[in-house]
């Protein structure tokens, strides 16, 4: 079953086993739906991260916003949102961020129908 | 008797939470969204449902990692908009209705739907977004509504198959009812979309209008799609779609497509919109 669900390009399924990596990383996002919790992380965000029981990796994650590695190391994305949220930042500028894809440009394509599923579909079948 | 009289399906985009909070509906970007919605919004009216069992979704609102019910009914006298780190949408309370959720407990749970039951539920935008687009801006919802909240989330979620006997299990519960209400149901999420990693902004318009097709053409097919499917063809957050089944699953065999409207995008999202009427 593991395989099948690894075997979708650029996407990492939520299991059980990317939940427990992530428990921590998202405990902390979660802890961002509090006003008082986001204006402290804003003005320390370093000290802030350092309250919690994460990985240096998933710690690295969050202060340089790099989604995909926060994804990789157990982030959901409706958890890693409220970090977005806590940024002012909107979904389309991160999917530009995790797909490697210029805003304007992603922004066009979205307007045009979003990304074709043609070779997104299996690793292993090529399609 | 409580009769289940007809069906909603919608996507609960957050951005449209906020496109209507806003005042940007007659935008450019937004305008052909809401037109489709028009002629639900009229048909609404003339039906006036005394209650809906809302199907939808939490994103890490209510419920954290602490903990995670598949299947949770909101059975509380009213539920507030949650805070989503923005601050709560600026939308009434929703009024609730114990008395018939209590008696959905009763009966689910004797039908062996082993639900978790909420005393207590912020509703986020999966619940408020589609209030929203059928209802537009209330001072007070015209509507009591039963939140059953649906875990998509946390891998896996329940089956297709599992949604849609809730579903049916749902309708025998109303029809045990003793007061005669008009009760609708709304399944909600969806449709394609991907909001995750490299993948992101993946939309399937053919899956989807085929999916739109089969509520009312080939039903049975949906209850057997696997969650691999699911993932592969809607997206890793499409997979929301299992939610409409519930829906499709307590309006009987018979049901006839009243109204459709399809728009990509709303941000990441293709939208899809259906109303469906029970027959018997």
């Amino acid at each position: 079953m593991s395989d099948e669900l690894n075997d979708i390009p650029g996407t990492t399924v939520f299991t059980g086993e990317m939940s427990r990596k992530g428990y921590h990383l998202n405990q902390f996002c979660m802890s961002l739906l509090n006003a008082e919790n986001r204006a402290r992380f804003k003005a320390d965000e370093r000290a802030y991260v350092e309250e919690w029981p994460m990985t240096e990796a998933q710690k690295q994650a969050v202060l340089a916003r790099d989604w995909n590695a926060a994804i990789a190391e157990g982030g959901n994305i409706y958890f890693l949102a409220k970090l977005i949220f806590t940024d002012g930042a909107t979904f389309p500028e991160v999917s530009s961020a995790m797909t490697g894809i210029p805003l304007d440009e992603y922004t066009a394509i979205m307007l045009a129908g979003g990304r074709s599923p043609e070779g997104l579909r299996s690793i292993k079948e090529g399609r | 008797m409580a009769r289940i009289t007809a069906g909603v399906g919608t996507s609960h985009v957050p951005a449209i939470g906020a496109a209507v909070d806003r005042g940007k509906t007659g935008q450019e970007y937004w305008k052909p969204l809401f037109d489709g919605y028009a002629w639900s919004r009229a048909w609404i009216g003339r039906e006036r449902p005394d209650v809906v069992i809302l199907v939808y979704n939490d994103h890490a609102s209510a419920f954290s990692q602490e903990m995670i019910p598949t299947f949770a009914l909101g059975c509380a006298e009213s539920f507030t908009p949650a805070d989503e780190g923005f601050g709560p949408r600026p939308v009434p309370a929703v009024p609730g209705h114990p008395d018939l959720a209590w008696h959905l407990v009763q009966s689910l749970i004797m039908d062996e739907f082993d639900l978790t039951i909420m005393n207590k539920l912020d509703v986020d935008h999966g619940l408020t977004v589609p209030m929203s687009l059928l209802f537009g801006r209330p001072e007070a919802w015209p509507v009591q509504v039963i939140p059953l909240a649906v875990n998509v989330i946390q891998y896996p979620p329940p089956t297709a198959n599992r949604c849609w006997l809730l579903g049916e299990a749902i309708r025998r519960a109303v029809r045990g009812y003793a007061e005669g209400l008009n009760v609708q149901i709304w399944g909600t999420g969806g449709m394609s979309h991907q909001l995750q990693g490299p993948r992101a902004g993946f939309i399937n318009t053919p899956f989807d209008l085929e999916f739109l097709d089969r509520l009312t053409g080939d039903p049975q097919a949906l209850r057997r799609i696997p969650h691999i499917e699911y993932l592969r063809e809607a997206g890793s957050e499409g997979i929301e779609l299992v939610m409409w089944l519930i829906m499709r699953g307590a309006l009987g065999d018979g049901v006839r497509e009243l109204h459709r409207h399809y728009h990509v995008p709303a941000s990441n999202t293709a939208v899809g919109h259906i109303v469906l009427k029970a027959l018997s």
